[in-house]
């Protein structure tokens, strides 16, 4: 089929070079070279440098960091999607920027403001210490920051998904006698659920390989306060790269998981939302 | 079920959608809200439903202020403009929906509900896409089984929403065919709303003309047909020509007719008027047939089945639209250019109200 927009061959050939030349370069070479980094002394050294019970420390933190910020940042954003694309409200408007805040601010800041919060001179500081609970250079501390970093994922992701789907199924639901709740998981939830695949496994990923900010908070305790992102530079700074390398390719390795499974979401909610056109016409 | 509105008003910000309306729906018809695009039809049907709170008045349903009830508890079947089918489910989940959500106590059984599921989509013929999608549908299966979702409730008043909207011509007449030997079947209150007003006259037992959020006239179609209560129910049903004028001293000059009584205003002031008459109640002459009428010229003619339709100028080169039977047509001989005399047979005066009513300040061209 011939389009009305048609560059010659030569030039068609010319753009993709450099795209594919442009992708080469700056990703898969990469991912290549951190997989063979990881893989340089062999498969059994590999493994040792994973077993270790400080890098194992880093990925078990890693893993419960993100098994808090995913489903805490799921409930934000359902509620505030939900709130946003359904009714109308004061200050929607400032919802919707604020959501987009931890997005505009550089992951160092959003830390720093926690260790001012937080911190032992910091504004709830006295408080904390008085009651002997410790934020900042521990756990929790590290859980905040990746829920700050992270909570845009599923709202920005559902707020048009929502917004789109209008409010007439909400309304049939109602008038057919459904509950609040029963219309949330019946009707609106099973709409948008590809949308929230897909803001969850985004909000994975990174919560996952939040760097910067995880940094300020975290202290660099090892196998205590490290996650795996932490883990890899302290490894990298002792000059260990082959195990730096060998717990970074973990990170590498969520990554193409990650496309993948976006990949494949995406294919599936394509499916779901084909156009309502009429297959066949008959009255 | 009967259905009574009294003194409703909803208003969104500045503006009033409905405007203290009454209307009383007997049980067992069938009512036609009727008005043009902004007339407030569907803000009151949505009032009706419960999907919106009015600003002042009350809804009964058979004697009982509906107030404090929820739509959740209000037993209506509703059927979205846009049909608002479930995406997700099935033709037969979507019908099961009000079936499933209720609670425990008052739920059917499993075997229930798929025997009344396929009940009702027989009812509507389309028990042999039960397993279907909604998008795998046609726009009258799909408006079919909005229908038998509304009903599977067992709704004491059925309210639909423009409900042959978005189908094509065709479709759209054999629907509402359907839809008016349904009612007959099962006689359930159902009021609908409408901007055709074809498909009003055609279906309804009584149909409700809107207009700026009041109501103009509430009539059977005959009534509001040939009976017209108000200028905009003559221009808005059917097509009519106008002549503009003025009432005075029991006399109306209207246009280029000559002057005719109209005992109803003898005051000696001047007040505008406006005369109608339907296409079908000019009479269209070659001679000055006992005057009465105007001399027009003939600018086209376009046979349409069993009469003719005329379109005439008249000296102040206002259009006139009028239908002869093939044998007048064929009687009269007329070319286009030549000038005709045209008078009306029956011809409706309304005198304008004060400036603030709500009359069209002028009256609107004839409709197509």
């Amino acid at each position: 089929m011939r389009r009305a927009l048609t560059e010659p061959p030569l030039v068609r050939g010319a753009l993709l070079a450099v795209a594919l030349v442009f992708l080469a370069i700056f990703l898969v070479m990469p991912l290549v070279a951190v997989f063979a980094q990881a893989l340089e002394k062999g498969f059994g050294a590999y493994l040792t440098a994973l077993r270790e019970p400080d890098a194992w420390a880093a990925i078990r933190l890693t893993l419960l960091t993100a098994a808090i910020a995913v489903p805490m940042n799921l409930a934000f954003g359902l509620a505030a999607s939900w709130a946003i694309a359904k009714f109308e409200f004061p200050g929607k408007g400032t919802l919707l920027t604020l959501i987009d805040l931890p997005f505009a601010v550089s992951p160092v800041i959003s830390g720093m403001i926690f260790v001012l919060l937080f911190g032992r001179q910091g504004l709830l500081g006295p408080f904390l210490g008085a009651h002997d609970v410790k934020v900042i250079f521990a756990v929790p501390g590290i859980v905040l920051a990746t829920v700050f970093v992270t909570f845009p994922f599923v709202a920005r992701e559902l707020v048009p998904v929502m917004q789109a789907l209008g409010n007439e199924e909400e309304e049939a639901a109602r008038v057919l006698g459904a509950g609040g709740w029963q219309i949330f998981f019946r009707v609106t939830l099973p709409n948008v659920k590809w949308g929230v695949l897909y803001g969850v496994i985004l909000c994975n990923a990174r919560a996952m390989g939040e760097f910067g900010a995880v940094s300020v908070v975290s202290g660099h305790i090892r196998g205590l306060t490290n996650t795996i992102p932490l883990h890899v530079e302290i490894l990298y700074n002792e000059y260990n790269f082959q195990a730096a390398f060998a717990v970074a390719s973990l990170l590498a390795f969520l990554a193409l998981v990650t496309l993948l499974a976006k990949s494949v979401v995406e294919w599936r909610s394509g499916r779901a939302a084909r156009p309502e056109a009429p297959v066949r016409e008959a009255a | 079920m009967s259905i009574e509105v009294r003194n409703v008003t909803k208003k969104f910000g500045t503006f009033t959608a409905v405007d203290d309306v009454s209307v009383t729906v007997p049980a067992g018809e069938l009512v036609a809200l009727l008005g043009p695009s902004g007339s407030g039809k569907t803000s009151l049907l949505r009032i009706i439903a419960g999907l919106e709170t009015p600003d002042a008045g009350i809804v009964f349903f058979e004697g009982e202020d509906q107030a404090q009830r929820d739509v959740r508890v209000r037993r209506v079947g509703f059927v979205f403009q846009h049909y608002a089918l479930f995406r997700h489910m099935t033709v037969f989940e979507n019908v099961a929906f009000g079936l499933r959500v209720r609670p425990r106590a008052s739920r059917p059984s499993v075997a229930d509900i798929r025997a009344k599921v396929m009940d009702l989509l027989k009812l509507v013929q389309l028990d042999w896409l039960a397993d279907r999608r909604p998008s795998e549908l046609s726009g009258g299966q799909r408006q079919r089984v909005a229908l038998a979702r509304a009903l599977a409730v067992e709704p004491k008043v059925l309210l639909l929403d423009e409900p042959f909207g978005s189908l094509d011509a065709r479709i759209r007449q054999e629907l509402r065919r359907w839809l008016r030997r349904l009612h007959d079947d099962i006689r359930l209150t159902s009021v609908f709303v409408t901007h055709d007003q074809e498909e009003a006259l055609d279906v309804a037992d009584r149909v409700v003309v809107m207009n700026r959020g009041r109501i103009e006239q509430i009539g059977t179609p005959q009534e509001v047909f040939e009976h017209p209560a108000t200028p905009f129910v003559m221009t808005f049903i059917g097509q009519s020509a106008v002549f503009a004028g003025t009432v005075q001293g029991g006399k109306a000059f209207l246009g280029s007719l000559a002057a005719v009584d109209f005992p109803a205003h003898l005051h000696e002031e001047a007040r505008p008027a406006a005369g109608y008459a339907r296409p079908h109640e000019l009479e269209v002459t070659r001679i000055e047939n006992g005057g009465g009428g105007l001399w027009a010229t003939l600018r086209h003619a376009s046979p349409a089945g069993a009469v003719v339709k005329l379109e005439l100028t008249d000296p102040e080169g206002g259009s006139l639209q009028v239908e002869v039977t093939r044998e007048q047509h064929e009687a009269l001989q007329a070319g286009v250019g030549e000038s005709l005399y045209v008078k009306p047979r029956k011809l409706r005066i309304f005198v304008q109200e004060d400036a603030t009513s709500d009359a069209p300040d002028t009256p609107r061209a004839p409709r197509a």
